[in-house]
């Protein structure tokens, strides 16, 4: 059964929170949704951009009070 | 399409420059990219074990990388080799003059490697320099 997974970037910065969640992709399962908190906001565009030229699915990303919320859905 | 080699040559002991050497190799290997990394000169004290990422800055940058707690430049090494299969071989010629024995070398830092083998390498890749 696919699980979501919080991974708490915030303060760290750029490739910081994409390598966090590359160490946990590795780990999880297909389907599973993984969600990022990062106050970077260069992690925010360049997350997305990562999981779209790998491969994943770029579920959505949010800000919320300077927090980028960005959840992806490993498909491979 | 065919995958892309990327070889990144460091030889520059100063933080900003391993800094960004790092960001690019690490942000490279976990994007499929093959990604070989050859260090050289001042580059290569710093990986010996136990050595900290507590590089010179060569400006304001850099004290502010330490400042702001960016990653630091071993730590996403290592993820280059962990999480994105790339390969960091120290210079040969660097190892001896400066004395380093490669057993005293971080785990994540491959085989000693010459020039040679590592034009062999660079051959039909691109080559970015730090």
């Amino acid at each position: 059964m696919a699980e979501k997974k919080i991974i708490d970037g915030r303060g760290s910065f750029c490739p910081g929170p994409l390598m966090e969640l590359i160490g946990v992709l590795k780990m999880s399962q297909i389907g599973d949704e993984l969600e990022v908190l990062s106050n970077d906001k260069g992690s925010a565009k360049d997350i997305p951009e990562w999981v779209r030229k790998v491969g994943h699915e770029h579920v959505s990303t949010t800000e919320e009070a300077g927090v980028w919320h960005i959840t992806v859905r490993k498909t491979k | 399409m065919a995958a892309r080699k990327i070889c990144v040559v460091v030889v520059s002991g100063t933080r900003e420059r391993l800094q960004m050497a790092a960001m690019a190799a690490s942000v490279a290997a976990v994007s499929g990219i093959e990604v070989t990394i050859f260090l050289s000169m001042n580059a290569v004290p710093h990986f010996v074990k136990g050595a900290t990422a507590d590089a010179p800055s060569e400006g304001a940058f850099g004290d502010l990388l330490v400042k702001k707690k960016a990653p630091d430049f071993k730590t996403l090494f290592r993820q280059a080799v962990e999480l994105g299969g790339a390969k960091i071989l120290p210079c040969s010629m660097a190892l001896d003059i400066a004395g380093i024995e490669t057993d005293t070398l971080e785990p994540f830092v491959g085989e000693p490697t010459g020039l040679t083998a590592f034009l062999n390498a660079a051959a039909d890749a691109q080559v970015w320099t730090f």
